[in-house]
C-alpha cells in the first residue's frame, strides 16, 4: 500500500496531465489564431472557436484542482514556489485572465456568428492569440524552475531570490518546449475537428512542423539538464528506468509524427497525447520524491487528517464528475470522433 | 506604500473584482432558468427569447468570473504564503470541494450555452438548474473559508503548531451558516435589482414592451424576496459577530465605551482621537435591544480591547452604515413593488420604475461595503486571534508593481466588460423595440 502522500502526489500529476492534454490544447488552439489571417482566416477562427468554445472553461478547472491539491496537501512546496517564482506566476495569471476574457468577448460579442465572423474589434483576436502563447511559456518556465533546483538556491539578494530561479537556460527551454507542445497537440486535434479538406491539410502541415519543433526542443532541454537540472539529469540518464523512459518517449513521438504524415488521424491523436504524457511523467518520475528540487519532498505534507479528507473528496468528486465530463465530450465531440471513423481523411 | 499595504490592496481589489462576476454567476442562472421554465410552461416564445438574451450576456460574465477566480487561487500563495502554509491543511479541503463545484458549473455551463439545439428543452432547462446549484455551492464553500478566518475551528494548537485537524468542521460552525446565508441572499438581491433596474429603464421608454415586462417581473421576484429577508439575516450575522469578534462589532457600531443599554447609531463619523462620533442619529438603547433582545444588556466596547488590536474604526463603521442603508432601501422598494404587483399595476407605477433605475447598483455597493466590514473589521488579524496579517505577507519586495499592474488590468477589463454589456443591452432594446412596433401595428 503506497503512502497517502504518494497517492496525493500521483493525483496531482494526474490533474496536471489532464490540464496539459485538454486545457493545454485550448491554449495551443489560441496560438494558431496568430496565423489565422488572410483568405482562410475566418474559417480557421470558426473552427477553433467551435472546437474549444463549449469545453475550455471545464478544461481550465484542472489547473485549479492542481493548485488546490498543492496548497492543501503540500503547503511548504506551495509556499516556496509562490515566493520564489512570483514573477513568472504573475505573468502567467495575467495571461490567463486576458485569454479567457478575450475569448469570451470575441465569441459572445453580440455581433459574432458561428461562421467565424466577429464584429468585436480585432484587438481581441490579437490579445487572445498572444496571451495563449505567453501563458503556457510561463507555466513551462515555472515547471522547469521547480525541476532545476534553482528555487532552493542562494537567497541573499533580491535577484537571487526572485529572478535567478527561473531566468536561466533550462527553465526557458522548458517554457518553449511547453508552448510548442500545446501548439502541436492542438494542431493534431484540429485535423480531426475540421470537415474541410483544405483546413485538414493546413493543420496537418502545422502538426508536422510543430511536432518536429517539439522533438528538437525536447532534445535541447534534455541536453541542458546536465548543467541546468542535475537531479533530473541523474534521474533520466543514470538509471535503467530513466534511460528507458527517454527512449520510450522518443519512440512515441516518432510514431505520432508518422501517423500525422500518413494521415492516420485518430492514431495521431493518441500518439501525440501519449508523447505529451510521457514527457510530463518522465519529469515527474525523475524528480521523485522531490516536489521542489532539491529541498521539499512529497513527505513535507499536511497532517494525515487533511490528506484523508482531501483524498475522500477527490474520490467522491470524481465519481460525480467523470460521468458529467464524459457527457460533455460526447455531446460536443461525439460526432467528431464518429465522423472521422466514417471518412478517413 | 509598504509591501503589506500593497498586498492588502491587491487582494482586496482582486476580490472586489471577482465578487461582482461571482455574484452574477450565482444569480443569473436562476433568472435564466426562471425564464426558460416560464417558456416550457406557457410555450410563450417571448420567454425563450429572454432566456437566450440573458444567457448570451452572461457567457462573458462567467468567463471573467472564472479567470479572475483563478487569479485569486494563486494570489493566496503569491501574497500570503505563510497564511496558506498554516491554514492550508484546514481550509484546503473546502477549496477542494469548491473545485468540484466549479467543475460541475463549468461543464453544465458549456452544455447550457452551446447546447440549445443539441439537447431537448427539458434537458437544457435541467442543465441551467445544475449551473445555478453549483454556483451556489461554490459560494457556500468559499464563504465558509472566510467564516473560518473570522471564527477559526476544527484544529488544536499544540506548541504553536496546528494539529489534530478536522477539516470538515468549519462547515458546521454557526458563523459559517449565517455568513453563507447572508452572502447568497446578497447575490440574488444585488443581481435581481440590477437586472430589474435595466429593464425598468426600457419600460419607462417603451411601456408596451412585453419583453421588458416579463424580464422585470422575473428579476423582481428573484431579487425582491431575498432583499426583504436580508435585514433579518444581517441581524443574525451581527449577533454571531458580537459573540466571536467583539472588536469588529464595536468598530461597526463605533462603540468606544462598554455600557449597559448601548445606543444604536445611524450614520455618523467616528473620531478615534477623541473617541466620539459626530453627526450620528442615535436610537437610545437600540443596540442592546437588537443584539440581546434586552434594552439593558451590556455590550463590550473598544475600551475592552487592547489598543494594538483595534481594527480601523472609521472605515468599518462607515462601510457598515453604507451596507445597512442600501439594504433598507432595497427591502423597502421590494415591499413597494410587491404591493403594486398584487394590485396588478407593477409596470404602470412610473415612480416605482424610476426608483428601480436609480437603485439598480445599490446591491453591488452593499456587497463591496459588506466585505469591507468583514475584512477591515477583522484587522489586525488575518485569522481571528491566531495570526496577524503582517505575519502572513510574502517577503517579496516591490509588491506595488504587481499591485499597480493588476489595478490597471482590472480597470481595463472592467471597462471592456461594461462596453460589451452595453452592446448586448442596446441590441436587446433594438429587438424589443421592433417587437413593440409590431405590437402597436397589430393593435
Ligand atoms: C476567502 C477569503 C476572502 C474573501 C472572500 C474576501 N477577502 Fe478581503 N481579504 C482576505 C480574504 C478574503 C485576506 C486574504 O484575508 C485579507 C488580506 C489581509 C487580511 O487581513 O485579509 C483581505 C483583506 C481585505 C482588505 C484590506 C483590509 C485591511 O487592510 O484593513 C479589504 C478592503 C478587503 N479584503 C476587501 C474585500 C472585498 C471587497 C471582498 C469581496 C468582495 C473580500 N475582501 C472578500
Ligand atoms: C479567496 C477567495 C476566492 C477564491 C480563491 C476564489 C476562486 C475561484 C476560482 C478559481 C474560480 C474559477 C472557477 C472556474 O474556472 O470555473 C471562481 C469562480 C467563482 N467564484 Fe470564487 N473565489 C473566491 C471568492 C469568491 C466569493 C467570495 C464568492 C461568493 C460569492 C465566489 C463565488 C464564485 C462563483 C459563483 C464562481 C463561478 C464562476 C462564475 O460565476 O463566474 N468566489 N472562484
Ligand atoms: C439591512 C441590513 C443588513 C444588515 C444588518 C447587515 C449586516 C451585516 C453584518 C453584521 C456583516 C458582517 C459580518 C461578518 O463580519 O462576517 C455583513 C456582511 C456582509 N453583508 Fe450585510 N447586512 C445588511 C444588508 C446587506 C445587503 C443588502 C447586502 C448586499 C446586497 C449585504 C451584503 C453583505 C456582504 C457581501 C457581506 C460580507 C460577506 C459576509 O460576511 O457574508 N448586506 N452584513
Amino acid at each position: 500500500m503506497p503512502s497517502y502522500e504518494l497517492i496525493v502526489a500521483a493525483v496531482l500529476i494526474g490533474a496536471l496531465t489532464l490540464y496539459l492534454l485538454l486545457g493545454g490544447a485550448d491554449f495551443g488552439a489560441g496560438i494558431w489564431t496568430l496565423f489565422a489571417r488572410g483568405r482562410q482566416g475566418q474559417s480557421q477562427r470558426a473552427l477553433i472557436d467551435q472546437a474549444i468554445g463549449p469545453i475550455w472553461e471545464a478544461n481550465h478547472v484542472w489547473l485549479i484542482i492542481a493548485v488546490v491539491i498543492l496548497f492543501t496537501a503540500f503547503p511548504p512546496a506551495f509556499a516556496v514556489i509562490s515566493v520564489r517564482l512570483h514573477i513568472p506566476l504573475t505573468v502567467m495569471l495575467i495571461g490567463i485572465v486576458l485569454r479567457g476574457t478575450a475569448f469570451a468577448i470575441r465569441t459572445h460579442d453580440i455581433s459574432s456568428r458561428s461562421d467565424g465572423f466577429t464584429g468585436a474589434p480585432p484587438i481581441w483576436h490579437w490579445i487572445f492569440a498572444w496571451s495563449s502563447l505567453i501563458t503556457p511559456t510561463m507555466l513551462g518556465m515555472v515547471l522547469g524552475a521547480i525541476a532545476s533546483g534553482r528555487a532552493a538556491g542562494p537567497a541573499e539578494t533580491i535577484r537571487e531570490i526572485f529572478v535567478d530561479p527561473w531566468l536561466a537556460p533550462f527553465p526557458i527551454a522548458v517554457g518553449l518546449l511547453t508552448t510548442s507542445l500545446v501548439a502541436y497537440l492542438a494542431s493534431v486535434y484540429l485535423i480531426l475537428e475540421s470537415q474541410e479538406p483544405s483546413l485538414r491539410r493546413l493543420f496537418r502541415h502545422r502538426a508536422m512542423i510543430s511536432g518536429a519543433l517539439v522533438i528538437f526542443l525536447a532534445a535541447v532541454a534534455l541536453y541542458l539538464t546536465g548543467e541546468g537540472a542535475p537531479e533530473i539529469h541523474q534521474g533520466l540518464f543514470a538509471t535503467a528506468l530513466g534511460r528507458a523512459t527517454v527512449v520510450g518517449t522518443t519512440l512515441v513521438h516518432l510514431a505520432a509524427l508518422w501517423a500525422v504524415i500518413t494521415e492516420r488521424n485518430v492514431m495521431a491523436r493518441m500518439f501525440a497525447g501519449g508523447g505529451a504524457v510521457a514527457i510530463l511523467w518522465g519529469w515527474a518520475l525523475s524528480q521523485y520524491p522531490y516536489l521542489v528540487e532539491p529541498s521539499v519532498t512529497i513527505y513535507d505534507a499536511a497532517p494525515s487528517g487533511t490528506l484523508h479528507v482531501l483524498l475522500a473528496s477527490l474520490l467522491l468528486g470524481s465519481v460525480v464528475l467523470f460521468p458529467f465530463l464524459f457527457y460533455l465530450y460526447i455531446l460536443f465531440k461525439g460526432d467528431v470522433l464518429t465522423e472521422s471513423a466514417r471518412f478517413k481523411h | 506604500m509598504t509591501d503589506l499595504l500593497a498586498a492588502r490592496s491587491q487582494m482586496a481589489m482582486s476580490l472586489g473584482f471577482h465578487i461582482v462576476f461571482a455574484v452574477m454567476g450565482i444569480a443569473m442562472p436562476v433568472l435564466m432558468a426562471a425564464a426558460e421554465w416560464r417558456w416550457l410552461k406557457t410555450k410563450d416564445e417571448a420567454y425563450l427569447v429572454l432566456a437566450k438574451r440573458w444567457s448570451k450576456g452572461t457567457a462573458i460574465l462567467f468567463a471573467v468570473g472564472a479567470v479572475s477566480g483563478t487569479v485569486l487561487s494563486f494570489e493566496l500563495g503569491l501574497l500570503w504564503p505563510s497564511f496558506m502554509e498554516r491554514a492550508g491543511p484546514v481550509i484546503g479541503p473546502l477549496f477542494g470541494l469548491e473545485g468540484f463545484a466549479f467543475f460541475t458549473e463549468a461543464i453544465f455551463l458549456g452544455i447550457y450555452l452551446y447546447g440549445w439545439s443539441r439537447i431537448s428543452p427539458r434537458a437544457h432547462f435541467l442543465a441551467g438548474l445544475v449551473v445555478a446549484v453549483s454556483g451556489t455551492a461554490s459560494a457556500i464553500f468559499v464563504v465558509t473559508v472566510n467564516a473560518w478566518m473570522n471564527a477559526p475551528t476544527g484544529f488544536d494548537i499544540v506548541d504553536g503548531q496546528i494539529t489534530n485537524v478536522r477539516p470538515l468542521l468549519p462547515l458546521l460552525h454557526p458563523f459559517a451558516f449565517h455568513e453563507t446565508l447572508h452572502m447568497l441572499l446578497a447575490a440574488y438581491a444585488a443581481t435581481g435589482f440590477l437586472v430589474a433596474g435595466i429593464h425598468a429603464f426600457f419600460l419607462l421608454r417603451r411601456p408596451a414592451s412585453l419583453f421588458h415586462r416579463n424580464a422585470l417581473a422575473i428579476a423582481l421576484v428573484v431579487g425582491g424576496i431575498p432583499a426583504v429577508l436580508q435585514p433579518v439575516s444581517g441581524d443574525l450575522i451581527a449577533r454571531a459577530v458580537a459573540k466571536h469578534q467583539p472588536a469588529k462589532l464595536a468598530a461597526m457600531e463605533a462603540l468606544f465605551v462598554t455600557e449597559p443599554g448601548a445606543d444604536f447609531m445611524i450614520f455618523g463619523l467616528p473620531d478615534v482621537s477623541t473617541q466620539t462620533v459626530d453627526y450620528a442619529l442615535v436610537i437610545p438603547k437600540g443596540l442592546s435591544l437588537l443584539l440581546h433582545g434586552d434594552p439593558r444588556a451590556v455590550v463590550p466596547g473598544l475600551d475592552k480591547i487592547p489598543r494594538q488590536d483595534w481594527p480601523p474604526i472609521a472605515v468599518t463603521h462607515v462601510a457598515f452604515q453604507l451596507m445597512v442603508g442600501c439594504g433598507l432601501i432595497m427591502a423597502g422598494t421590494a415591499v413597494w413593488a410587491g404591493v403594486r404587483w398584487r394590485q396588478g399595476r407593477l409596470e404602470k407605477d412610473r415612480w416605482l420604475l424610476r426608483t428601480l433605475v436609480v437603485i439598480a447598483p445599490l446591491g453591488f455597493i452593499a456587497i463591496q461595503a459588506g466585505w469591507v466590514v468583514t475584512e477591515v473589521g477583522r484587522q489586525p488579524w488575518i485569522i481571528q486571534g491566531l495570526m496577524r496579517t503582517s505575519k502572513a505577507v510574502t517577503p517579496m519586495p516591490g509588491l506595488w508593481i504587481p499591485m499597480v499592474t493588476f489595478s490597471v488590468l482590472y480597470v481595463v477589463l472592467g471597462g471592456v466588460v461594461f462596453w460589451a454589456m452595453r452592446r448586448h443591452i442596446a441590441a436587446v432594446d433594438f429587438t424589443s423595440s421592433a417587437e413593440g412596433e409590431t405590437g402597436r401595428n397589430a393593435a
